[in-house]
């Protein structure tokens, strides 16, 4: 996910979306959307399902924000990608990479991490973000 | 040995899952940032310290490490029926870690959540605990984590070895567990050895009281007593694990108690990346059951300050060989390292103060 200032029953109310990567599919049309919406973005049906797709993506894209704005200050340089999991297109942060060592293409997969916090009294915003695969390279070594 | 009458021997390890952070510090940084003599790090045994980035925390690491411990014992997350965080670097002073990686994992709401606290030794306790939930068959399957991003003054001799990961276990019954209990013993004692007050930021600990009447002492009551318990022998196990505050420790206290150096070292993390505190010996485990073979046995005992050890003796079943590939290993996160300066660990750690 992105940042959002969310208010804490708002992001408590999406918490399964944010953690899980829960997401929306038509039951008309079969698409997917996330996040999960009131009705298909694609049909405006709202026979819709939830289902969770925590699989491996491919970084299709990416933008580098390095004037980020207020309290983002210190997270920067903040990197976003679209990440495409069978399909569906997620916009989402990327972590564990540095600007030099993006590529389109990578493999990446979801891993919970803290998106922002409400200063050090409030709440704790944790969420899905992405990062490159981890690659067993421990079998090279035995 | 009275196996029937011994709780531990009906319950077993079903997964295991490690997660180390990918940020490395090497030690010539605090040398070079402190004005500490050169070579200061070596008698703490230590090459470089595993650093959490600045969206990490123990939660997440604990998130991970969970994830991968079900992945490795194929459960349905909805079976655990509980969830014991140790922990001594808690998100929030108040407000359960436990409930955000259950609901995380989908283990949530028909389970026991709780963050637990005995400086290194919390995760240890809820393993006991949990074989215990286990053996009675009060729940089905417990997971068990230890995370720490632990905390160190600047310029402290514990900035050497503070460091952060995370390891968790599925716990559950014996039959078809990769890894079975034949005991357990826990000593402890008020020992005032490491110590953080509410509020404060770091801890105080008590240099050379921190070793012989608090480290040693313990570790060394917990394992003689499981060692009388079970009627075993140093010589009888495979690989010998105990808590890792450095490099140095875990191989002095296991020259007293009588196992050789080669027994100690597969399961030896610190020296890489760092005392991941409530992770630390509990790590160590993970790391020889990565490789490890049927039918071997692992003396294991955890230690925390305040203070007190429990040790264990865990044996590896044939069921091991088809779970170790379900989940990286802890080497795959060992060899995934970027190496940072102490400048990027400040901002990591957050100790500089912005105003924005
Ligand atoms: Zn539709």
């Amino acid at each position: 996910m992105t940042v959002e200032d969310l208010s804490v029953p708002a992001h408590w109310r999406r918490r399964l979306t944010y953690y899980r990567l829960v997401a929306g599919r038509c039951k008309k049309c079969g698409r997917l959307h996330y996040p999960p919406a009131p009705a298909c973005p694609y049909c405006g049906s709202k026979d819709l399902e939830l289902i969770e797709i925590n699989n491996k993506g491919k970084l299709e894209t990416y933008t580098i924000i390095y004037s980020a704005p207020g309290k983002s200050r210190g997270r920067a340089p903040i990197i976003v990608g679209v990440v495409n999991i069978e399909g569906l297109r997620i916009v989402s942060e990327l972590t564990d990479i540095e600007p030099e060592e993006l590529k389109t293409g990578i493999d990446v997969e979801p891993v919970l991490r803290r998106m922002d916090e409400d200063t050090n009294k409030g709440i704790i915003r944790y969420a899905i973000k992405f990062r490159p695969v981890l690659v067993p390279k421990s079998e090279e070594r035995g | 040995m009275q196996d029937i009458l011994r709780p531990e021997s009906k319950v077993g390890i079903h997964g295991w899952g490690t997660y180390v952070p990918r940020y490395r510090l090497p030690m010539n940084e605090i040398l070079r940032m402190w004005g500490w003599p050169p070579g200061q790090e070596k008698g703490l045994g230590m090459k470089e310290k595993a650093v959490a980035g600045l969206d990490e925390d123990s939660v997440t690491m604990g998130w991970e490490a969970a994830l991968n411990a079900i992945k490795r014992a194929k459960v349905n997350p909805g079976k655990i029926g509980a969830v014991f965080f140790g922990t001594e670097s808690k998100p929030y002073a108040v407000k359960p870690s436990a409930t955000i990686i259950a609901e995380a994992l989908g283990i949530t709401p028909e389970t026991m959540a709780s963050d637990l606290e005995f400086a290194c030794r919390a995760a240890s306790e809820g393993l006991r605990s949990t074989i215990g939930l286990v053996a009675s068959n009060m729940i089905e399957y417990g997971l068990v984590i230890g995370s720490d991003t632990a905390q160190s003054s600047p310029g402290d001799v514990l900035e050497f070895t503070a460091s952060s990961g995370a390891v968790a276990y599925i716990i559950g019954s014996r039959k078809g567990s990769v890894a079975y209990f034949e005991g357990s013993y826990t000593y402890v004692t008020d020992t005032p050895d490491f110590w953080r007050r509410a509020l404060a930021p770091y801890p105080k600990h008590g240099e050379g009281f921190t070793g012989e009447p608090a480290y040693f002492h313990h570790i060394e009551m917990s394992v003689k007593g499981l060692l009388e318990e079970l009627g075993l022998r140093p010589s009888d196990f495979d690989y010998a694990v105990f808590h890792q505050p450095n490099g140095k420790f875990p191989l002095r206290v296991a020259t007293r108690l009588g196992f050789p150096k080669e027994k100690v070292l597969p399961g030896l993390v610190t020296p890489e990346i760092g005392n991941t505190y409530n992770a630390s010996a509990l790590l160590g485990l993970a790391r020889v059951l990565d490789t490890a073979r049927p039918g071997e046995r692992v003396l294991v005992a955890p230690f925390g300050s305040g203070a007190g050890s429990d040790a264990y003796s865990v044996v590896v079943t044939d069921v091991i060989e088809e779970r170790k590939n379900l989940a990286p290993k802890f080497n795959d996160y060992l060899l995934r390292k970027k190496t940072i300066d102490y400048a990027l660990y400040a901002k990591y750690r957050r100790l500089y103060i912005s105003y924005y």
